[in-house]
């Protein structure tokens, strides 16, 4: 059998780190031998990776673009924004319900997520300038639908060209009165990655959304969950069980999410982090000008999910929320406990990869480890470098020509709604019983000793890592899905889940048990070499020799 | 037919310099289309006798795809072909793209064509190689042969080698060439011998040197080229040896364009030498 002849070589780390830089000129190994890190416990400190940095040209990159990061990530899964992309078609098809990005249209039934908005550019826009004809969109839509909001996506050529987006958003605006306009400068060729389209996104939703309604919301134990895009329905699954541990959700950030929920967000008393890349910033500026603290969160893994429903609890403190989520946890435990155990001889000391995102590629180590498989090699796609080693990195991170292009905002305490949400006091004792705020440590410290930690991996050298290290699965987008595939070696999509979730939550590991013991237990892969590659032909002599 | 572009510093006297030397090139019986690539759509004035031309790209912008050529040129003075790319009004848009679509579609439409019986091509290019849209006439095998109207002064001297700078690179991949410099007179102390050795520098000739004339105004107030206006003049002969020059060159080359401080050199070497 195929799966019996393999690793017979084990590989040291250093051989494969050499292994994969041995191809590449000498100034490009230089620069990727920073990005590939063996990972190490250091004494008092975690080892440094260059992280956020533009990919050599050249290089098969698996990250995307500055504009999906921003229409397709952050703005995405809003459904009651119309989302207008200002440039060729293209850019619009592509970005149009590519994400998986589930929603529930609510009683109000308002949802144009399904919906492709675009002006369509052509030469002649390219050439005059493309300004009426957005205005023109804008008020087209705005006829049409009379939504809430609408935002307007700059691609490519409307940098290139200057069209004032954010003009043009600006007089709509003052036009209609009764609907926000706004517009985001996120071209493709804006930033290191899709990273920066999120900052992008998130910057203006922050200055044109959040703190909008002041209307006081009901419910008790008021959360906001920033960085949860409800990919398959896990948004779905968080807010099933947030919503039985009776803790209100205010806003999501922004799976699942409408306009009011943003404009609302002011109104939480916590924010939980899930994405911290994404959207770790919002989560700062919430805290300094409303004064909601944060802390980060994981619902990807059965545990994790009960650990972060424990920290939010704590936060309240009222021992009513904190019977109430351990009977939860009591409540879902036998029935993910029951499909692991089942699982579990199946899966236990197989090995996986993971390459997505700025968290899932640490996040989704939880569930393997539930499932006793353990994380190889893992890095992220435009993460920066307080995504891999922690949050105490911060400070020290190199400001270059590219993060400068991306605007970091200026907030300040709100004067009139700035409230501290717990008293110097009660927060001195939070922390004291070992309880952290804004913590993050990256995703260096979960990881084994010795194990392949490496920052925007790409075609070439995931091939190789493949080829030598043998996986039992690999876990990328979908970009990576057929050429991983044809190695042999079972792929799942951690960016839209292939056609599978949700993952998060209870129900969502139970889902990801089922899969991905499907996945790597099945005798498909054994099958991917013909006969003749297998054993030679058959050979015959003549008689006569 | 030759294919040839016209470039040079802004306000040198591009459009000026290229009508009157179509107009000497008529006057020895060629048949000749002037395509002008700048955005203000001012570069056929003199031979059309001031008619506004519409322009290609409002024509296309009007009347979409589905355009004649007839639509998009015009006959002006001894049958030249009168085409204007146009343009974006000054601060939107993107005029380079506006050139490059509109040199497209005149091919599509087969103003080229053998059938025009063309022997000349005239393109008169906005200012300096500023991007793409501008370097595409001589991109493709557009234009052929480049002239650069350039004049004793430092600046103009500095576009004239910046815009060898764009030929070098695209006469590396393709058929373009440098025919030399027309040196359009300001009346600059040493200017021909200065141009000469400018010339000489960058590895080409100063194919004419076009006196500074008053009647080249007055001819341009009644919209007509000095030929047309009056044959008998000084200028109109100027014009009919820069004609004749461009029509007997053979003088190709790829242009060596000069360092910084070597063309400061120049400057003070001829320019500044009774100073």
């Amino acid at each position: 059998m195929a799966t019996a002849k393999k690793k017979l070589v084990q590989w040291e780390p250093t051989d494969i780190k050499k292994e994969l830089l041995k191809k590449y000129p000498p100034k490009v190994a230089r620069r990727r031998a920073k990005q590939i890190l063996i990972n190490e416990a250091l004494e008092n400190t975690t080892p440094e990776i260059v992280a956020n940095v533009r990919t050599i040209p050249g290089i098969i990159s698996m990250r995307g673009c500055t504009y999906a990061g921003c229409k397709g990530v952050i703005m995405g899964p809003t459904r009651d924004i119309v989302n207008l992309v200002h440039g060729p078609i293209g850019c619009s098809f592509y970005a149009w319900l590519t994400r998986r990005n589930q929603t529930d249209a609510g009683v109000d039934g308002e949802n144009y997520m399904t919906y492709c908005f675009s002006t369509d550019m052509q030469d002649s826009d390219i050439i005059f300038g493309g300004e009426k004809k957005l205005a023109q969109a804008v008020q087209e839509i705005y006829d049409l639908f009379h939504p809430k909001a609408i935002t307007i996506f700059a691609t490519c050529p409307v940098g290139l060209i200057g069209d004032d987006i954010h003009n043009v958003a600006r007089t709509m605006k003052e036009k209609f009165g009764d609907c926000n306009v706004f517009a985001f400068s996120c071209e493709g060729y804006k930033g290191v990655s899709q990273s920066a389209g999120h900052h992008i996104a998130n910057n203006q939703v922050f200055t044109h959304m959040v703190g909008e309604n002041n209307e006081e919301k009901a419910g008790e134990y008021k959360i906001n969950l920033l960085g949860e895009y409800n990919i398959g329905g896990d948004g779905f699954e968080i807010d099933r069980i947030l919503k039985k541990c009776g803790i209100t959700t205010i806003s999501t950030f922004s799976g699942n999410s409408t306009y009011d929920q943003f404009a609302s967000a002011h109104m939480a008393d916590l924010s939980c982090v899930m994405c911290h890349r994404s959207i770790n910033y919002v989560a700062d500026m919430m805290e300094t000008k409303f004064g909601i603290p944060w802390i980060k969160v994981n619902f990807i893994g059965a545990k994790s999910t009960a650990k972060s429903l424990r920290k939010i609890a704590e936060y309240f403190g009222d021992q009513v929320l904190i019977d109430r989520v351990e009977a939860v946890i009591a409540e879902e435990m036998p029935a993910v406990d029951a499909v692991r155990e089942e699982v579990l001889p199946r899966t236990t000391g197989k090995t996986a990869m993971i390459f997505v995102g700025g968290s899932r590629a640490h996040h989704y180590q939880d569930l393997f480890a539930e499932m006793g498989m353990k994380t190889i090699s893992a890095g992220y796609e435009f993460a920066h470098r307080d995504d891999y080693e922690g949050r105490e990195v911060i400070p020290f991170l190199k400001v270059d020509a590219d993060s400068r292009n991306i605007e970091e905002l200026e907030v300040e305490a709100d004067p009139e709604r700035f409230k501290a949400r717990k008293t110097p006091q009660e927060y001195k004792q939070l922390e004291e019983a070992g309880y952290k705020f804004k913590e993050y440590d990256g995703i260096m410290p979960d990881m084994e000793k010795g194990a392949l930690v490496i920052d925007d991996l790409n075609q070439y050298e995931a091939e190789k890592l493949v080829e030598l290290m043998k996986p039992d699965i690999f876990c990328a987008g979908i970009k990576e899905k057929y050429s991983i595939q044809k190695l042999g070696v079972p792929m799942k999509q951690l960016h839209s889940y292939d056609s599978g979730g949700p993952y998060a939550g209870f129900r969502g590991a139970v889902n990801f048990y089922q899969e991905i013991d499907r996945l790597v237990n099945s005798k498909v892969w054994s099958y991917m070499k013909a006969p003749w590659q297998e054993s030679p032909e058959l050979s015959a002599t003549y008689v006569w020799e | 037919m030759r294919k040839v572009a016209i470039y040079g510093k802004g306000g040198i006297g591009k459009s000026t310099t290229t009508q009157n030397t179509v107009a000497g090139l008529v006057a020895m019986g060629k048949k000749v289309m002037v395509v002008g690539c700048d955005p203000k759509a001012d570069s056929t004035r003199l031979l059309l006798g001031g008619l506004a031309q519409k322009s290609v790209l409002d024509t296309l912008r009007e009347e979409g795809e589905d355009v004649e050529l007839d639509d998009l040129r015009k006959l002006g003075y001894g049958g030249t072909w009168c085409v204007e790319s146009g343009g974006p009004e000054p601060g939107v848009g993107c005029a380079g793209r506006g050139i490059i679509t509109s040199i497209n579609m005149l091919e599509q439409l087969g103003a080229y064509a053998p059938s025009e019986g063309l022997d000349y091509a005239f393109y008169d290019v906005l200012g300096d190689v500023v991007c793409g849209g501008f370097a595409m006439p001589i991109r493709d095998g557009k234009a052929e042969e480049i002239y650069i109207v350039v004049s004793g002064e430092m600046m103009a001297m500095y576009a004239a080698n910046n815009i060898c700078k764009g030929i070098m690179k695209f006469a590396q991949s393709g058929k373009v060439r440098l025919g030399g410099l027309i040196c359009n007179s300001r009346a600059v102390d040493n200017e021909r011998e200065m141009i000469e050795e400018l010339a000489k520098k960058i590895g080409t000739q100063m194919i004419s040197f076009v006196p500074r004339d008053n009647d080249v105004q007055r001819a341009e107030i009644n919209r007509k080229t000095v030929i047309e206006w009056n044959p008998e003049v000084k200028q109109a002969d100027a014009y009919r040896d820069l004609a004749k020059a461009i029509d007997q060159n053979q003088n190709f080359v790829i242009p060596k364009p000069l360092a910084i401080e070597e063309l400061e050199q120049l400057l003070l070497d001829y320019g500044l030498m009774e100073a």
